[in-house]
């Protein structure tokens, strides 16, 4: 670079540079031709640039007054061009944000989520309810052996009972075997298997010989509850219950006992349920079958009835989703139609 | 139960007023639920006409009707709908005559079915009413023409409110009667209970009768050689005759309005008679054309062969467990079931021999199952009947023949009685306290008791109860306690949150299967619950994978004779339920269930050849005979996928679903339960040949563990189940996937030393499995290799026919330094060396 085409440092030379580079600031539209003008104006090879290197050929008494109308003129042409940039990348970021712009409305879903069956979902509720109380969750076959699903709990062979259950039974039907009719059957293998004292609750299928309707179903399931300790009297069973309800449905849940006869239970009472918001009006609801366990149960599975006592109780999964749920229609709830689970997604 | 209140005031004090719905209220705190209620559904005005006069009409469409004038109400008086006393009234009956009393429906009367009566126009008259028919009145089936009150002996004043004259007003409440409780199937014994519920004065109706003195004039022998469970099939056996019974008496209006009430047709007096007194004693009662019979009666069981014409008109062939009455010629009645044609009671029967016996309920109960006759005697023997309830029962049938059809009581007769009485019951001084938890008082647990008609003996530390006859249910002090509990009211129990022992949570079991659920929603399937029955097809099809045979549970009472086996699989459920959304417009499908499946053995014979007596513990081996004989259940999970994994949207074309999405969810819900499965080329019969995936999981020492197979229909069933070409399905043991998975998870530290990645192409025959290259390349590349995932599989142009080049691409990582490139370069080439020696496969650089 030679200095022989530069203008001498002068207040005017100076002050010409600074105005050709600020005119061109102003002329700048986007960053490239930010960067042309940058380079042109505050380059090595740009006037101010030039004027600078003619320092070092000053005498040394106007070296700092050079230097300093120099130094100030670069500063101020550098702040404009810093200035400008940060208008030149604002501008462009919004324009390249205006240019990606989507209509969110309009996207295309790629994830579905499915959904549990709100009779799963109601059963895992009755367990978290019954194991926050220290209770556990007990199984059991749905193809029984008889004797666990009549004998032992004191259906006598040729009791009426035993016929109002309208039971499948497996070929050939010598053989004792049957889809249980009931979840109780998971009581008197629970009394077998576990230590006392016991506080289990039973989920699962059950079957009867019903047609299919809007208020029955040959497949459904049911929760049984049975608890076998010193000192278990009908005030725990309705502790138990009232509890358990208000869980259930609300802490205005009520629960009603009227005397019934269950072959497994003495007493036995037949429980309802006082539903505040049900669809026609506040009213009682039958929820489920509970009592004492009989002491003919307690038998079968060995344990002394005169040592130990217990309650038990059971309901209908459907049946408490119908008015739980404010379902009218018992097929919605097994012919699998997948808008009925979708109802419910993950929570009941 | 139906109970015809009017029926029952006569037996309990019923306030003034009170409603069906009070007496509802009342029973159901005892323990009769609500069933529903009844009347005769009739209102308005009602009354008695007197038929003044009448012409015959000729009408041109060859009827002939007759028009009436009728009183309706005495001279000179407004009749009960406000109009004249006498109207004019079209009918087109012929069966009545001047002076005739009839039940007039004047304007303004509702008839059942919600049949109003108005002053209409009809054959140029006017008619100001109807006359009505007994059937109109819902009072029988007779459509002969009006009802004549002349033939039901009634001659009423014109105007008499009909509905009161002929029990019209009277209603019903219907309540569940338990099992245990045969003594309720009587208005004895809902009286009873009503007076429990309440607290009204009861008055036993079987006290009201008197007895006759016994006698044994006519011959009743029992002769049960084959007891049933050690019980003799007739214990009490009560005969009376009535002679001079005229035949032609109709049923007065009340019995029938009664029996109607109580859901019994009227049939004649006699055999009305005979219901009647069932229904007021619960004593079923038999009646014989005395006439007809040839000897005395002998109760026997059948012999084999022989066979009864039954009132059914049915000839039945007798089981030799069937108990019969037998007359000196044959069997003349299954014992509490039904009687037979030749004795029976017709229009002719002037002699009547009255049965009321107690016969043993098992014995009943099997006959009425066996012979498919539920009929109302055999529903109350079945429950039992009180015993010393015959004799009265047999004296009211007599005391009505004699009141109502004008019968004479003969001397002849017989008693016969061999019930034995129920046991006492010791009750210790707490008990019932200590089991309900209330603290009732003396009084209040010997009143009750007293109130139910027990007697009681005061013994050391507690009370000697003697159920009363009609309460054989009562067994055990824990009955006692129920029915104390229910006399003073369930509602006096509190509540008491019993302290459980603390529990240990859910099994590992249970949560996993709840894992595995949650999973599969989250990763979008929907869970679907279905029948588990399925037909012989299904099963053979689905149930294994190969050609063998497969072992599936069938029922003995299936609902549908098409599918009387229960599933081995859950797929051919599955595939129903995707028919059915299919048909509703549901496309795109994601579907799965989590069940058990049956799966016996085949070979195995299972069940029990005798099952143990239940209120005992079975000994060990005993019970271990009783598990072994249920088929194993596992549950599985099935998923089912048809239609699009993704729909088409702008910017986005439709993805179809196919046996990826069925591999994809596998591995999702594999990686939930921590389950280290390997996929497989697989096959299976139900499974399209080149798109089916066999599951396993390595095993120590067994090598895999087969867990289930995922793949696509073959599109020939797809089609045959109308199901769209493409159908992905996955079944898995889910019981042994659990039992696989990991117990614990042993973590690595994480190094952060850089990562080095190179990607390496190996050309290897298109017949190699791609996961068994990577497997190769993986165990070649040692422990520096982190990640390795197929990127690319390339054929075509610079790979020869019957080849293909796979692309991997490697992650590898020192835990204690820098990678240098040289070091990830001999692992590279070391993995490719085992994918060589496996497999022959060669770099493509």
């Amino acid at each position: 670079m030679s200095d022989s085409h530069s203008p001498a440092i002068s207040d005017e030379s100076v002050e010409a540079a600074v105005a050709a580079a600020l005119a061109a600031v102003e002329s700048v539209t986007d960053s490239a031709s930010l960067k042309i003008a940058r380079n042109e104006h505050t380059g090595e090879s740009s006037v101010l640039a030039r004027l600078n290197g003619q320092l070092r050929s000053l005498p040394n008494d106007q070296k700092a007054s050079a230097g300093k109308l120099i130094g100030q003129a670069r500063a101020r042409v550098n702040q404009a061009f810093t200035a400008k940039e940060l208008d030149v990348v604002a501008l462009e970021n919004n324009a390249q944000l205006a240019a990606e712009a989507l209509d969110v409305t309009a996207l295309a879903v790629r994830k579905h989520l499915g959904a549990r069956h709100p009779l799963s979902l109601l059963q895992e509720k009755v367990g978290d309810i019954f194991v926050s109380m220290g209770w556990e969750v007990a199984e059991g076959p749905e193809l029984e052996n008889e004797w666990f699903n009549f004998d032992a709990l004191n259906f006598d062979a040729d009791h009426p009972a035993r016929a109002m259950q309208d039971t499948f039974f497996v070929e050939p039907v010598q053989s004792h075997l049957l889809l249980r009719t009931h979840t109780s059957p998971v009581q008197i293998r629970s009394l077998l298997e576990r230590e006392l004292p016991v506080y289990v609750i039973a989920p699962g299928r059950t079957y009867r010989t019903d047609e299919l309707d809007a208020t029955h179903t040959p497949v459904f399931s049911q929760i049984e509850g049975i608890a076998v300790d010193k000192g278990l009297t009908m005030a725990h069973l309705r502790g138990t219950l009232e509890l358990f309800a208000r869980q259930m449905f609300g802490d205005e849940a009520k629960i009603r006992l009227r005397p019934n006869y269950f072959p497994f239970t003495e007493p036995s009472a037949e429980m309802d349920v006082w539903q505040p918001r049900a669809k026609g009006g506040a009213r009682w609801v039958e929820w489920g079958g509970c009592g004492m366990v009989n002491p003919n149960v307690l038998l079968s599975a060995g344990i002394d009835p005169d040592e130990y006592s217990g309650f038990a109780f059971g309901m209908g999964i459907e049946r408490t989703l119908q008015f739980r749920n404010n379902l009218n229609d018992m097929r919605d709830m097994v012919e699998g139609d997948v808008r009925f689970s979708q109802q419910f997604g993950m929570v009941v | 139960m139906r109970i015809p209140i009017s029926w029952l005031a006569e037996f309990v004090a019923l306030p003034a007023g009170t409603t069906v719905a009070d007496i509802h209220a009342a029973l159901v705190k005892v323990g009769l639920e609500e069933e529903g209620s009844h009347d005769f559904d009739i209102a308005g005005p009602v009354v008695v006409g007197e038929v003044l006069e009448f012409g015959e009409e000729p009408q041109t469409n060859g009827k002939t009707i007759r028009w009436c004038s009728v009183r309706v109400a005495p001279a000179g008086q407004s009749a009960a709908d406000g109009g004249a006393d006498v109207r004019g009234i079209v009918c087109g009956a012929h069966n009545f005559f001047v002076g005739d009393k009839v039940v007039v429906t004047l304007p303004g009367a509702v008839l059942p079915g919600g049949f109003a009566i108005a002053a209409r126009k009809t054959y140029g008259h006017v008619s100001d009413g109807m006359i009505a028919s007994a059937r109109e009145l819902g009072l029988g089936d007779d459509h002969d023409g009006i009802l004549r009150l002349t033939t039901l002996g009634l001659d009423p004043e014109a105007g008499t409110d009909a509905l009161s004259l002929l029990s019209l007003d009277d209603a019903a409440v219907e309540v569940n009667v338990t099992p245990d409780r045969g003594y309720a199937f009587s208005i004895r014994g809902i009286a009873r209970e009503y007076a429990h519920a309440t607290g009204a004065m009861f008055r036993d109706p079987a006290a009201a009768v008197s007895v006759d003195a016994e006698s044994d004039g006519f011959s009743v022998e029992i002769d049960d050689r084959a007891p049933i469970r050690g019980r003799v099939g007739a214990t009490v056996f009560v005969t009376r005759v009535v002679r001079g019974v005229d035949p032609t008496v109709p049923s007065p209006a009340w019995l029938v309005s009664r029996l109607k009430l109580a859901g019994i047709r009227s049939i004649s007096l006699i055999v009305d008679i005979s219901n009647y007194v069932m229904l007021e004693l619960g004593q079923p009662i038999h009646t014989y054309d005395l006439d007809r019979l040839s000897g005395g009666i002998v109760v026997r069981r059948a012999e084999p062969g022989e066979t009864l014409a039954t009132l059914d008109g049915q000839t039945r062939t007798l089981d030799s467990e069937d108990l019969v009455i037998t007359d000196d010629s044959r069997a003349i009645g299954l014992a509490g079931v039904m009687g037979g044609a030749a004795t029976e009671i017709s229009d002719e029967t002037t002699t009547v021999l009255v049965e009321a016996a107690n016969f043993d309920p098992v014995s009943v109960a099997r006959t009425a199952r066996r012979h498919k006759l539920p009929s109302e005697a055999a529903k109350r023997f079945e429950r039992g009947v009180d015993p010393e309830v015959a004799a009265a029962a047999a004296a009211r049938v007599v005391q009505l023949l004699e009141e109502l059809a004008g019968g004479r009581p003969d001397s002849l007769g017989s008693t016969y009685n061999a019930h034995d009485e129920l046991p006492p019951i010791f009750l210790p001084d707490s008990y019932i306290s200590g089991l309900i938890g209330v603290d009732y008082t003396e009084d209040e647990i010997t009143s009750s008791l007293i109130e139910i008609g027990a007697t009681l003996e005061y013994a050391r530390d507690g009370l000697l109860v003697s159920p009363p006859s009609w309460r054989p249910d009562l067994t055990h002090k824990s009955t006692l306690a129920e029915e104390v509990a229910r006399i003073v009211g369930y509602s006096r129990i509190p509540s008491v949150v019993p302290v459980a022992p603390p529990g240990r949570g859910y099994t590992r079991e249970q949560k996993l299967r709840r894992l595995a659920a949650e999973t599969l929603a989250a990763s979008g399937s929907t869970e679907v619950l279905v029948y588990p029955f399925v037909s012989s097809a299904s099963n053979d099809l689905f149930g294994t994978p190969g050609d063998e045979a497969v072992a599936a549970v069938k029922l003995a009472n299936p609902i549908d004779g098409e599918v009387p086996f229960l599933r081995t699989s859950l797929l051919p459920g599955l595939i129903d339920v995707a028919r059915r959304n299919l048909s509703r417009g549901l496309t795109d499908l994601a579907v799965f269930e989590i069940g058990a499946v049956f799966r016996p053995e085949s070979g195995v014979v299972y069940g029990v050849a005798d099952v143990p007596l239940g209120a005992a513990l079975p000994p060990a081996e005993t019970l271990a005979e009783l598990n072994a004989s249920i088929p194993p259940q596992p549950w599985h999970v099935g998923l089912l996928f048809i239609g699009n994994s993704i729909e088409k949207q702008p910017g986005q074309p439709a993805v179809h679903v196919g046996i990826a999405d069925a591999l994809d969810t596998v591995r999702v819900l594999a990686t939930a339960l921590d389950v280290p499965i390997e996929i497989r080329q697989g096959t299976h019969k139900a499974l399209h040949p080149g798109r089916t995936a066999e599951i396993v999981v390595p095993a120590a020492a067994a090598g895999v563990v087969h867990v289930g197979f995922v793949g696509e229909l073959l599109p020939t069933l797809a089609d045959e189940f109308d199901l769209p070409r493409v159908v992905a399905v996955a079944e898995l043991d889910l019981d042994l996937l659990i039992e696989l998975a990991a117990r614990s998870v042993q973590a690595t530290p994480l190094a952060g030393y850089p990562a080095a990645t190179q990607d390496v192409s190996l050309v290897v025959a298109d017949s190699v499995p791609a996961a068994e290259v990577l497997r190769a390349v993986e165990s070649g590349a040692g422990d520096l290799l982190e990640s390795i995932r197929l990127v690319d599989d390339y054929r075509g142009t610079g790979i020869d026919a019957g080849f293909k080049s796979l692309t991997f691409a490697l992650r590898f990582r020192a835990p204690d330094r820098t990678l240098t490139a040289a070091e990830a370069s001999e692992a590279r080439i070391a993995g490719a060396a085992e994918a060589s020696r496996r497999f022959g496969a060669t770099i493509r650089e």
